[in-house]
Order: C-alpha cells, then structure tokens, then sequence
C-alpha cells in the first residue's frame, strides 16, 4: 500500500468519525426538536460521505479500484433533505415547536392548512 | 396533457429518446453499479438507458424544459464546497455553544421560482447547507419555510439564499 | 484484544469506536425522545450511522460484499423514515 493513500485513507477516516460523532452528539444535545435537526442531516450525512470516501480511497490503496461506493453517497446526499423535509413537517404537525409565521404570499403552510384539502 | 402547445407530433428522434439527460444518467449509474468501464458494460448500459425511458415514457410525459446541463454542474459543485463549509460551521456552532444563546429562528422565503423541479432542488440546497433545514411549503407553493440553527437576523437568511441560490437556479430552470 | 499496530489500523478502530458511540447517543435519543419526530429523526440517524459501520466493517476485512448491504440499507432507511412520517402526518402510509 503506497503512503501516501494510506495518510490519506487515515485522515479521511478521522474526518468521518469526528463528524459522525458530532451529528449524534448534536441529536442527544441540542433542546428543541427543530434546532435536532440540523446536527444529523447535515454532520452525519457528510460523517459517513467521508467514510464512503475512505473505502474508495483503501480500494484504490490495495489494487481493487471500485467505485461503486459513490452510488451510496449520491443516494444519502438526494434522500436526506427529503427525510429532513417530512420531520420536520411532523414537527409542525404535532405542534412540537413553535408556530411558524404566516406566509408572505399564500394564506397558509401546508401542513397548517384547511384538514380537508388536497395539502399533503 | 398539460402542455398544449405542442400540439404537433413529436419528431422521431425525440420519441425515440424522449428523456436524453435520463439516459445519460441511466448509463453512467449503470457504469458505476457495475463497478468496470469496459465495452461490455458500456453496451449493456447504453442498451438500458434507452429501453427504460422509451417504455416508462407514458408515466411521466411532461419532458422538462430549458434545462441548462452545464450551468447545474456548475450549481453542484457550488453545492458541494458549501456542504462542506456548512458542516464545519454546523459542528462548531454544536459543539461550543450553549442551548441558551443559539438564536435560531424561523424564516421565511417568498419564491421567484415557480417550476416544482426548481423548488425541489432549493429545498434540498437549503437543508443541505448553512444552519438551515427547509420545513414547509404554503399551501399554492409560492413561499418556502426555512429554519435557521442560529441566524443573525431572518433578513440576513433570506437574502443570502435568494442571491446566492435561487438566483443561479432561476437561470438554471426557467 | 490485539491492539492495531500501523497508522491505518488505528483510524479505522478509532472510527469504528466512535461511529459505535455516536450509534449508542442515537439510540439514547430514541429512548427518551419526548416526541414522534424525535424518535424518527433517532432511527433515521441509526440508520446512517449503521451504514458507515457496515462500511467501515468492509474496509477492515477488505471485502467488496458489503457494499450491496450498504446501498440496500441506504434504500431502506429512507423509505421507512418516509413512510413514518407520512403514517403520522396522514394517519395512512397508501392513500
């Protein structure tokens, strides 16, 4: 294995670990559901892109050159606003944090609105 | 049909490959799956990417418009170092700051952008980078509902997304 | 327990202790959680952090068969949080 990959796959792990830590350490820290969001969808999305990174980077370091691990990170980096998306909708939902203002231009959010509209 | 003004038949080439950038993405994800770029696979991928937007072309016929191919790689790229940026920002702001002094906030965002592609692709933007997740959308879809970690002023959110990301995404889609 | 001897060795078994405790603060949050978003937003962030631990378990065996674990995994965990959130928010996942 030549060494500078290996330096490399070394630091990228580390990188991923402090952020993988960070997310979940953010989950259990911060105090109102909305502000939990933002510490795994973000730090622990790009935690275990770094980690992704490093097994392509040890597959290029020991001969086996696969690049298929990129399809996970693309696949987290398009879903995790969506999860994001829908929590924080049941937040709103079930009244967990505080209202939102109104809107500028429309009369309500979605999930505030009318129970029998097409809102989803 | 939504669109009526193309009332014309569609040539042969466009019934042919009625999605070209889907069949592009179908053969380089099948490049990728496949984990070897040989001839092989290459053919196998490009045979794939035809067949599959040529018999789900019924499903979803409203093929988008004024897509600009290059100015989104641009975008992505953009995208990415922000990410990057973000989640430093982010991991600081966790770590050091007390529960007490993190201003966070709602904020909201009137919408120039009126194409739902658009829109989808602001809102994951917006998740994915600095202090902010992007919560609800009103009930016609013309303002977005953000919350920032901790913002110095709603203002101050709202006019770095609209500059820095809905204006290059309004280039993009319309 | 044999301890690592190189550089690499030793970053993958301090990722692989971290992800480990980052999966225990989860799991944590899933139990107490006062609320339904908080135990989603728990098992979503298990979920990722399971696939950085299959991930890293590939790199310390050096075998490509994880990777198909990994991605199912990845498809896995989005469309359950989805599903979960949509059962709370309409009370039906299929309408």
């Amino acid at each position: 294995m030549s060494t500078v990959l290996e330096i490399l796959t070394a630091v990228t792990l580390i990188i991923g670990a402090i952020f993988t830590l960070v997310g979940s350490y953010g989950l259990l820290k911060l105090d109102d559901p909305m502000k939990r969001l933002h510490a795994p969808t973000k730090a622990g999305t790009l935690g275990v892109g770094a980690l992704i990174t490093a097994s392509i980077l040890h597959s290029f370091a020991t001969g086996g050159n696969s690049v298929h691990e990129v399809l996970i990170v693309a696949f987290l980096f398009v879903t995790a606003p969506i999860s994001a998306h829908f929590i924080s909708k049941v937040n709103i939902h079930r009244k967990r944090c505080e209202t939102p203002p109104p809107p500028p231009e429309d009369t309500s959010w979605a999930t505030l609105g009318p129970s029998d509209g097409p809102a989803s | 049909m939504a669109t009526s003004d193309d009332t014309d038949r569609p040539s042969l080439l466009r019934r042919l490959f009625p999605h070209p950038l889907l069949t592009i993405l179908l053969v380089i994800v099948w490049l990728v799956i496949a984990n070897s770029f040989t001839l092989n696979s290459l053919v196998l991928g490009t045979i794939l990417g035809i067949l599959i937007p040529f018999f789900t072309y019924p499903y979803w016929p409203n093929v988008p418009t004024g897509f600009r191919a290059g100015k989104m790689i641009a975008y992505i790229g953009l995208v990415i170092w922000d990410i990057i940026v973000a989640n430093i920002a982010v991991a600081w702001i966790v770590m050091t700051k007390r529960n007490a002094d993190m201003r966070s906030t709602w904020v909201t965002i009137p919408l120039d952008l009126r194409k739902p592609e658009a829109i989808t692709v602001l809102a994951g933007t917006i998740t994915l980078t600095p202090g902010t997740v992007s919560a609800d959308l009103s009930d016609e879809g013309h303002s977005l509902l953000v919350h920032a970690l901790d913002a110095e002023s709603p203002e101050a959110v709202r006019y770095e997304i609209k500059e820095r990301y809905e204006r290059r995404l309004k280039e993009i889609f319309e | 327990m044999i301890l690592p001897t190189g550089l690499f060795e030793w970053s993958l078994l301090i990722a692989i202790l971290s992800v480990s405790v980052s999966q225990v603060m989860a799991m944590v949050r899933l139990v107490i959680g006062p609320g339904n978003g908080d135990r989603i937003l728990a098992l979503d962030t298990m979920v990722i952090n399971a696939i950085g631990l299959i991930v890293l378990l590939g790199i310390a065996q050096g075998s490509e068969v994880y990777f198909e674990a990994a991605l199912i995994f990845a498809m896995l965990g989005f469309v359950s949080t989805v599903a979960y959130a949509r059962f709370i928010l309409r009370g039906d996942i299929i309408e």
